[in-house]
């Protein structure tokens, strides 16, 4: 798994991060996610697909949007740890 | 007081730019919603859960997933469409130490490549194979698959696939857990993250099974098609749950990996000095043979029945004539049938190098039977020799150009206690008539063409008892 610790403590359980160029817009992550915490963005990226985005939500970080997308490093899944 | 840890990323294995992709390097070439993508990182996060990145040869299919080897940073090989299981084998074999897992698709393993992962599941190879059925072939456009489902429309079946045209669904993991070699075959699928999950489990079970030695493994992967199948992303996998799965049942189809035995890495090959003795061709290759100087060009032609030890009689004089220093050719020419067919072959012996071990125009025939003599008496070149197993030669296949030999051979072997070694009896008067080979020559070489011992006495009283026929000197026992 990449080192990417985020450094600053927030009092949530998880976050997603998603890179837009990467997202092809299928929407299988937004199918995926039972806390109904993401949607395609109405804007489009460079490709022309609409990415995915949890517009900065926290969520509970379960991964499951991970497992269900077919890029390999569209979506990270981060998870609070004590 | 919590601090938020990078749990689900992109997996070490796959490398941080794909180069193919001129300036989108940071995405795979596939469609939306494509379940390569998945079984991808699959594999992906598997190998690096199992530390064996260093060791991975990942082979590579023709298909949608043929660009394979520029995500994966591990060692790779593109194949031919199809023979995925044959180079995987051949890889495994030769680096024992390498974890080598193949990559298919379902029209290159179960329709161009059916029979190589048959027969490598068959021989139990110890390596990984991941198959991705999408029912469909992807890369070319939409054609049926043998893994297509009854009735769907492809480019291939625009009127639906039909059982009488195109054949029923073919379950290639219950077809691979039929034999008796596989060590672990599961069926998994991508229709939603339970199964996704699933199928982790499965690849990893899988590669274990190979790290330990224990012999063939397989998950077949249920995959959305989006693009072809012509439904959005999120229908695509309902359709692997509902569809596909319906069809092909999910779970494991064979799994011993609990009681199955670690295979040998590989069955050792025989030291190379080994071989004659193994292949029995050192026996009487010993003795030091008679050089040899004068200019000879032997062209046989020799022609009987099936059964009457033509082909052995030619194979015994082109052995003999090796041993003795002469450059020579056999090449037999026969019908199907082991017996009562008729057979014929050809011989050379030369001093120089054989330019082909074609006789078209014998400088020697050998006809065992009239048919024989009939068939190819016109071809024997002016000059020449012919023997003819009979006590007469036909009134119409007399040529006054060359020397004829009429001699009942069988009859004559019949005396000698058996009618089979009449060929050798020929030999024998082949030999004194030319004086090609001295007969001790062909003594040397007749255990390893005439493998069993109780032949090769008579064999060598038949030898002499030909010899003395045209030269009666020679004794006719040794
Ligand atoms: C010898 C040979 N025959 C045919 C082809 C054309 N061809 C390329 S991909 C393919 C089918 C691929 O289907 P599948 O294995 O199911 O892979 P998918 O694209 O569906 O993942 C065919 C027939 C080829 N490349 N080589
Ligand atoms: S991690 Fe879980 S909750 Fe968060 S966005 Fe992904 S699927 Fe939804
Ligand atoms: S699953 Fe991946 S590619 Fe598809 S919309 Fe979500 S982030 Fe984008
Ligand atoms: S055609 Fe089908 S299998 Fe090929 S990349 Fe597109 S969705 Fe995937
Ligand atoms: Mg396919």
């Amino acid at each position: 798994m990449p080192a990417c610790a985020i450094e600053e403590a927030i009092d949530i359980k998880g976050y997603v991060e998603i890179d837009p160029e990467e997202c092809k817009g299928c929407g299988l992550c937004v199918a995926a996610c039972v806390q109904k915490v993401l949607s395609l963005s109405p804007q489009l990226n460079r490709y022309g697909y609409h990415p995915a985005t949890n517009e900065e939500k926290p969520c509970n970080g379960c991964g499951l949007c991970f497992y269900a997308c077919p890029e390999p490093g569209a979506i990270r899944v981060f998870k609070a740890i004590d | 007081m919590s601090e938020l840890k990078c749990i689900h990323g992109k997996a070490d294995c796959f490398y941080e730019h794909y180069e193919r992709k001129g300036e989108a390097q940071h995405q795979t070439h596939y469609c939306p919603g494509c379940g390569h993508g998945i079984a991808h990182k699959l594999l992906a996060e598997s190998i690096d859960e199992l530390g064996i990145r260093d060791r991975v040869i990942l082979v590579s299919p023709v298909g949608c997933s043929v660009f394979l080897y520029y995500y994966f940073d591990v060692g790779n090989v593109q194949v031919a469409h199809g023979r995925a299981p044959a180079v995987a084998t051949a890889l495994k074999r030769a680096h024992p130490e390498a974890i080598v897992i193949s990559y298919q698709g379902d029209g290159d393993l179960a329709a161009i490549g059916s029979a190589e992962i048959l027969h490598a599941a068959n021989r139990g190879e110890n390596y990984t194979s991941i198959f991705i059925n999408n029912a469909i072939y992807g890369m070319t456009g939409g054609q049926m698959a043998p893994t297509t489902l009854m009735g769907n429309r492809t480019t291939t079946t625009p009127f639906g696939r039909n059982v009488f045209n195109d054949g029923y669904p073919l379950h290639v993991s219950e077809v691979i857990a039929t034999l008796e070699a596989p060590t672990y075959v599961e069926r998994a699928a991508l229709g939603n993250t339970k199964q996704i999950l699933q199928a982790k489990k499965a690849i990893k079970k899988a590669l274990e099974t190979q790290m330990k030695g224990l012999g063939f493994s397989m998950v077949e992967i249920l995959s959305p098609c989006p693009t072809i199948w012509k439904m959005d992303p999120v229908d695509a996998q309902k359709h692997v749950r509902e569809g596909l799965a319906a069809v092909y049942p999910l779970g494991a189809k064979r799994d011993r990996t609990k009681e199955a035995e670690p295979r040998p890495a590989h069955i050792p090959a025989p030291a190379l000095e080994e071989l004659p003795r193994i292949l029995k061709l050192d026996k009487g290759s010993d003795a030091a043979m008679p050089a040899h100087h004068e200019t000879v060009d032997f062209r046989v032609k020799v022609a009987g029945f099936g059964g009457q030890g033509v082909l052995l009689l030619g194979q015994l004089l082109a052995e003999a004539g090796m041993d003795y220093g002469l450059e020579v050719s056999w090449l037999p020419s026969y019908g199907p049938e082991m017996r009562s067919g008729t057979s014929n072959c050809h011989v050379r012996l030369s001093n120089k190098p054989v330019d082909s071990p074609f006789v078209s125009s014998p400088n020697v025939l050998i006809a065992l039977n009239e048919p024989s003599l009939r068939k190819f008496i016109s071809t024997v070149e002016p000059g020449g020799l012919v023997f003819y197993n009979g006590t007469a030669i036909p009134a119409d296949c007399v040529r006054a150009d060359l020397r004829m030999h009429p001699i009942p051979f069988f009859a004559v072997a019949d005396e000698l206690g058996s009618t089979k070694v009449g060929n050798i009896v020929v030999l024998g008067a082949l030999l004194s008539a030319t004086g090609v080979l001295p007969l001790e020559v062909v003594d040397h070489a007749l255990p390893r063409v005439v493998k069993a011992e109780k032949w090769i006495e008579i064999d060598r009283q038949a030898l002499r008892r030909g010899a003395s026929l045209l030269c009666p000197e020679v004794p006719v026992h040794v």
